[in-house]
């Protein structure tokens, strides 16, 4: 049912190009017959019935078992409900505090989104403060909301932070490859100097490291990772390993 | 819409690496950011890149009743356009407080420095007269409007050609330019604006800022000067207290700024010209049949590193990367002006450790030489010279060939009173 689908991964789609997903047309008598499904990820919807139409440029990728996906470059945030991104808060008001997180409006987050947070222990945040906040709704129609606690009210991470260190924005592609499991993009870092790095999958990254000098180079080093083949990055880490310390 | 806000912990920093003597993009303080000047396929089309800034100017010219006051001038009219593709934060056809600011700068620079003659752009005297219009276009905004916009639209008037007129009688004919050659303006000199920002109540001074120096900044100074070293126009916004020494700096700073900038314009001019000269097509155009969208782009991200020796590694580590990504050379087209692209930015101050220095001068030698060999390549077939087009501008290379000795010592004299004044 998805063998064409299958036959494309790894290569170039572009918005149009679309799929049918036909059914068999034997259908054999012994076998009993399972319902196949399809997760669809970002740059694929579903168009009627037995259609599939590609809605995004980019490289259609593939996990087991039936999750498709189109890989792309981008740099406009599209806000995804349990996604964690870096906000910059705007506006205190009321209840809510309204923060900036790069898409095409403001999320709010309540007050009470925090952990250990009451009614009378208020957090301390101030306008212009970095948030590392998950999305609970994002979708087409409402504004989207954050929250700075997982289900059991604890931070786990989440919150705010962001003294001394620096924010600076790279694509979302680069964002998803240091967020991969085995990212080969860090493990080429840590082999650098020790640093703090916040990476909110809105492009939105935060480096620390001891000195000003080191996170410049850290967040240049990132920054000029985007456009460069494996071995390029290799080669200008260890010149940076070996001209830093 | 509304701009991306800038964090607390984004100034903080900034603030920290400017007391520290450092930038984001690893410029030393009086440094300039990569500078190329491209030219469209007509006639006063000129593109000014100015690191990621990028600045488009369109002159066009008109036959109207000249003002009752001056019947025999012509009339200078300019035009700041910030389109929201430049950035999220300009809206379409209002006039914001900044295009009012720049706009109003840019005539200061521009019309009340004199630098073009008015009169000669009369055709008959207070019934006709040419009127020059410059438009200039905000393409992306990273800092530093003003200079773009100002190197953009002197170079586009520089480009520039008015189809000639023929008067029998009471006719006036506007000759196509099949018919006559077009005539340039005239112009006496070239007005370069050169901004600095200052900080901390003016204790830091930087030179060309980026957008985000430019929002934590406490002050502006702009002055608009000629490569003769005189003041066009001279603003200061912010509302910061300067000391007459400050302004003092600023001026020699600008002097070395505007005479690297002006020979930069003219030799961007002079490759155009041979371009056009030789025929085929030349300028934006070019990049058209090659189908490379980026053709006029290579991006690439400057690493600062605490060595300068390491410094000098990176420039062959630059060098070589083009040529891996972009099978033809990196240079766009032909007709193009660019300043540092690919190369460590040799502007400002020279380093002070001597041994590495040779080894950056050693580099330069290098490419130099391979400059000269694929020039020497090129002589049968002019149709390929790629190469030539490129301007690039090197302090070193320069004394070398002490072209111009006077700009460079100039350089240095400033360079010395800034190092003294440091002391």
């Amino acid at each position: 049912m998805f063998s064409g689908l299958r036959e494309k991964v790894g290569q170039v789609l572009v918005p149009g190009d679309e799929f049918s997903l036909e059914v068999q047309e034997t259908l054999s008598l012994t076998e009993p017959l399972k319902p196949e499904k399809v997760l669809l990820g970002p740059g694929l919807k579903r168009r009627g019935d037995r259609k599939l139409l590609v809605v995004k440029s980019g490289v259609l990728r593939h996990k087991q078992p039936h999750v498709f996906w189109v890989e792309n470059h981008q740099r406009r945030y599209v806000p995804a409900k349990g996604e964690t991104i870096i906000g910059i808060i705007t506006v205190k008001s009321g209840d809510v505090f309204k923060l900036d997180f790069g898409g095409s409006e403001q999320a709010s987050l309540s007050y009470l989104a925090f952990e250990g947070a009451t009614k009378r222990n208020r957090p301390n945040v101030q306008v212009g403060d970095l948030v590392f906040a998950q999305f609970i709704v994002a979708n087409q129609h409402m504004e989207p909301e954050l929250v700075c606690v997982d289900s059991a009210g604890r931070a786990n991470g989440l919150g705010v932070f962001g003294a001394g260190g620096l924010l600076f924005s790279v694509s979302l592609g680069l964002v998803r490859r240091l967020l991969r499991p085995r990212s080969d993009v860090l493990s080429d870092l840590q082999k650098l100097f020790p640093c703090e790095l916040v990476v909110g999958m809105n492009g939105r990254l935060w480096v620390k490291a001891s000195s000003v000098q080191q996170t410049l180079i850290i967040c240049n080093l990132l920054q000029s990772c985007e456009t460069m083949t494996t071995a390029q990055r290799q080669q200008l880490f260890r010149r940076a390993a070996q001209g830093a310390l | 819409m509304k701009d991306t806000p800038l964090s607390n912990c984004e100034r903080d920093f900034l603030l920290k690496a400017i007391e520290e003597k450092k930038r984001l993009d690893g410029r030393q303080t009086y440094d300039y950011r990569k500078m190329k000047i491209t030219f469209g396929t007509d006639y006063g089309c000129c593109f000014v890149d100015l690191g990621k800034t990028r600045v488009m100017a369109q002159v066009s010219g008109e036959l109207v009743a000249p003002k009752e006051n001056r019947p025999n001038e012509g009339i200078m009219f300019f035009n700041i356009e910030l389109s929201p593709m430049a950035s999220p934060a300009f809206e379409q056809g209002r006039q914001s407080e900044l295009s009012v600011k720049l706009n109003r700068q840019l005539e200061r620079c521009l019309r009340n420095s004199k630098c073009i003659d008015t009169e000669s752009l009369c055709v008959v005297s207070g019934e006709k007269v040419w009127q020059i219009r410059v438009d200039v276009h905000m393409l992306n905004h990273d800092g530093n409007l003003m200079d773009a916009a100002s190197i953009a639209a002197i170079t586009a008037l520089c480009h520039f050609k008015r189809p000639d007129v023929g008067i029998q009688g009471d006719e006036v004919t506007v000759y196509s330019p099949e018919e006559r050659d077009p005539i340039p303006l005239s112009i006496y000199h070239m007005p370069i604006s050169v901004s600095f920002s200052f900080f901390q109540q003016g204790t830091y001074l930087l030179v060309d800022p980026c957008e985000r120096e430019e929002r934590v900044m406490d002050g502006l100074l702009m002055i608009a000067m000629n490569k003769h070293r005189e003041i066009c126009s001279i603003q200061s916004s912010g509302g910061i207290m300067l000391l007459k020494e400050q302004v003092m700096r600023c001026s020699k700073i600008a002097s070395v700024k505007v005479s690297e900038i002006t020979e930069l314009i003219s030799k961007a001019l002079e490759n155009d010209k041979r371009a056009r000269k030789a025929g085929g097509r030349c300028g934006f155009a070019e990049s058209m049949p090659q189908e490379r969208i980026t053709a006029l782009k290579t991006d690439e991200t400057s690493v600062e590193m605490t060595d300068a020796s390491e410094r000098a590694n990176d420039i062959v580590e630059n060098a070589e990367v083009p040529p891996q990504t972009v099978p033809s050379p990196v240079v766009p087209a032909p007709g193009v002006g660019q300043v540092g692209q690919g190369l460590q930015n040799t502007w400002g101050l020279e380093e002070e450790e001597d041994g590495d220095e040779e080894e950056e001068e050693q580099q330069m030698e290098e490419e130099q030489d391979e400059k000269e060999d694929s020039r020497e390549g090129d002589v049968v077939e002019i149709s390929d010279s790629e190469e030539e087009e490129v301007v690039i501008l090197h302090p070193e290379t320069q004394d070398k060939s002490s072209k111009n000795a006077a700009s460079s010592s100039n350089q240095k004299g400033a360079e010395t009173s800034k190092q003294r004044q440091k002391k």
